[in-house]
């Protein structure tokens, strides 16, 4: 339950006491964020009382008549404007006057009371008021989270970039002082771990550059029919060298051509990334097998392999962003710790899911579903 | 240089093989004996099979604390063994500690902090100046 304070500005006292009574005992309900909103009523006979008042704490609605003796609830508004407070604002007028409401809307009034007005009429006109600040804070409560989010990303992205540049400013340093002496020969070690680094570093930008596009280029997006056994044929061929110089198998499991309503890049993406991080961590000679089988409505990509597993622990912080499962078997694994975002982002857009299965050891099994229109042929 | 009767020896303790490599060719040829451990298990492993005469442990390894844990372990195990603690984690990166205040003094277990990326000339004078206090 949210409590909404109410100031109700008027010099009937009459009129005070109605609004009271009527707004004692409501709730309001905000079905889109599902909060209960009561309220609490405050009253001011003059303008330059509800002023005062308002300086000292604002209401978050203030509910203000027009004609007043001393200042006029127009002029109210005025000064409200300069205090650069969020309360929203109800004119009560007397008599339904074009001019004034122009006027007061010009000013920041958010909406209309005309005098005489029924119990049931206030409660209708603070039921919208309500709704509308509610759902405002609630706007803006999630707009400063996406930014804390932003935030938290770009902290951990300058970190990671930092490493691979220390790495190689490191190695750098020591060759510039000669450390090992003058024959350049002796420093082939050094030169080779900083092309890892930068490597890895330029592997880092195009992930993150492929996670950049699919969160804001959606409009780009090119979907067509297209074959994901034949995308996956060739991302097996592209993983080839890496798959062989570790003796690692990767079979295909498909029966005909499967097509889906999709874009072929983003296919891509999944593919290469489930098998690339498959070969990754995976034993030498080991297994990788690729399953893909179709329904009316679904296509289902199963990637298994005999690589190196997690713990349960693990897996529950699988896809957050940049987070890179470290244990000795994996201190030598390059990888940018955006694969697995990458992936879960581009199954949103397919509105389907994925699913891991490990065991330590034993080897891991991805399981993603794409709901889309998809037809066997 | 700082002449020994014996070699100082140095555990050094972080993940990333590199700075690992670069640090131990600094500190052997400035007359260092010098242990690399690549997170906390291994540097517990080697802590209980020969005590060095300092150990310099990175914050963010395993986990982004693992740092701190090994340090609070070192000084519970081996409560006059000097700690150097080094991290990139600073105020730009947005979390902001270092030992000049008390408070953070008592949650921190090191005796000295640096941050990445560190100038070895500096590396070495916080060794020995930690080793000659511990001597």
């Amino acid at each position: 339950m949210e409590t909404l304070r109410v100031l109700v500005t008027d010099d009937e006292i009459g009129m005070r006491l109605g609004v009271v009574r009527t707004l004692r005992d409501l709730v309001v309900t905000v079905e889109d964020v599902n909060v209960d909103v009561n309220f609490v009523v405050d009253q001011a006979e003059s303008g330059e009382e509800a002023l005062e008042k308002i300086r000292q704490q604002p209401p978050d609605i203030l509910l203000l008549d027009h004609k007043m003796p001393g200042i006029s609830g127009l002029e109210v508004l005025d000064q409200l404007a300069a205090m650069s407070t969020e309360v929203l604002t109800i004119m009560i007028t007397a008599y339904a006057s074009i001019e004034t409401a122009v006027t007061a809307t010009k000013r920041g009034a958010y909406d209309f009371l005309a005098k005489p007005f029924t119990p049931d009429e206030l409660r209708s006109t603070i039921r919208k008021t309500a709704a509308h600040l509610i759902l405002a804070r609630q706007a803006r409560k999630l707009t400063e989270e996406k930014r804390q989010v932003r935030f938290e990303f770009i902290r951990v992205l300058g970190h990671e970039l930092k490493s691979p540049l220390a790495a190689v400013t490191g190695y750098l340093d020591l060759m510039q002082e000669r450390h090992l002496g003058e024959d350049i020969s002796a420093y082939v070690d050094m030169i080779r771990r900083s092309l890892l680094r930068i490597d890895g570093m330029r592997k880092l930008i195009d992930d993150l550059l492929d996670l950049t596009q699919i969160e804001s280029g959606r409009k780009n997006r090119q979907l067509g029919l297209v074959n994901i056994v034949a995308i996956a044929k060739s991302v097996i061929e592209s993983l080839h060298l890496e798959a062989e110089s570790r003796s690692i198998t990767v079979r295909l499991d498909a029966s005909g051509p499967i097509l889906l309503m999709a874009d072929i890049r983003e296919i891509e993406m999944i593919f290469s990334n489930l098998l690339s991080n498959a070969i990754k961590y995976n034993c030498d000679g080991g297994q990788v097998e690729l399953t893909i089988t179709a329904s009316d409505t679904r296509a289902t990509i199963k990637v298994a392999d005999t690589g190196i597993g997690m713990s349960a622990d693990d897996i529950s912080r699988l896809f957050g962003e940049f987070v890179r499962i470290k244990s000795p078997a994996t201190t030598n694994i390059p990888g940018s710790g955006l694969g697995l975002s990458i992936v879960k982002k581009l199954v949103q857009l397919y509105n389907g899911d994925i699913r891991v299965e490990s065991e330590p050891d034993r080897g891991t099994t991805f399981a993603v579903c794409l709901d889309a229109k998809t037809t066997t042929s | 240089m700082t002449t020994h009767d014996k070699k100082t020896a140095v555990l050094l303790v972080d993940d990333d093989d590199d700075f690992l490599l670069q640090q131990r060719m600094q500190l052997e040829r400035a007359g260092f004996e010098v242990t690399a451990a690549q997170g906390q298990a291994e540097a517990r492993h080697l802590l209980a099979i020969r005590r060095p005469d300092v150990v310099v442990v990175d914050v963010m390894m395993e986990n982004p604390d693992s740092g701190f844990v090994l340090c609070h372990h070192i000084r519970k195990t081996y409560p006059e063994l000097p700690i150097i603690l080094v991290t990139s984690v600073n105020s730009e990166t947005g979390l902001d500690f270092d030992l000049s205040s008390q408070e953070d003094r008592e949650w921190i277990r090191a005796d000295a902090m640096l941050a990445k990326p560190i100038r070895f000339e500096q590396l070495q004078r916080e060794i020995d100046r930690l080793v000659s206090v511990a001597r």
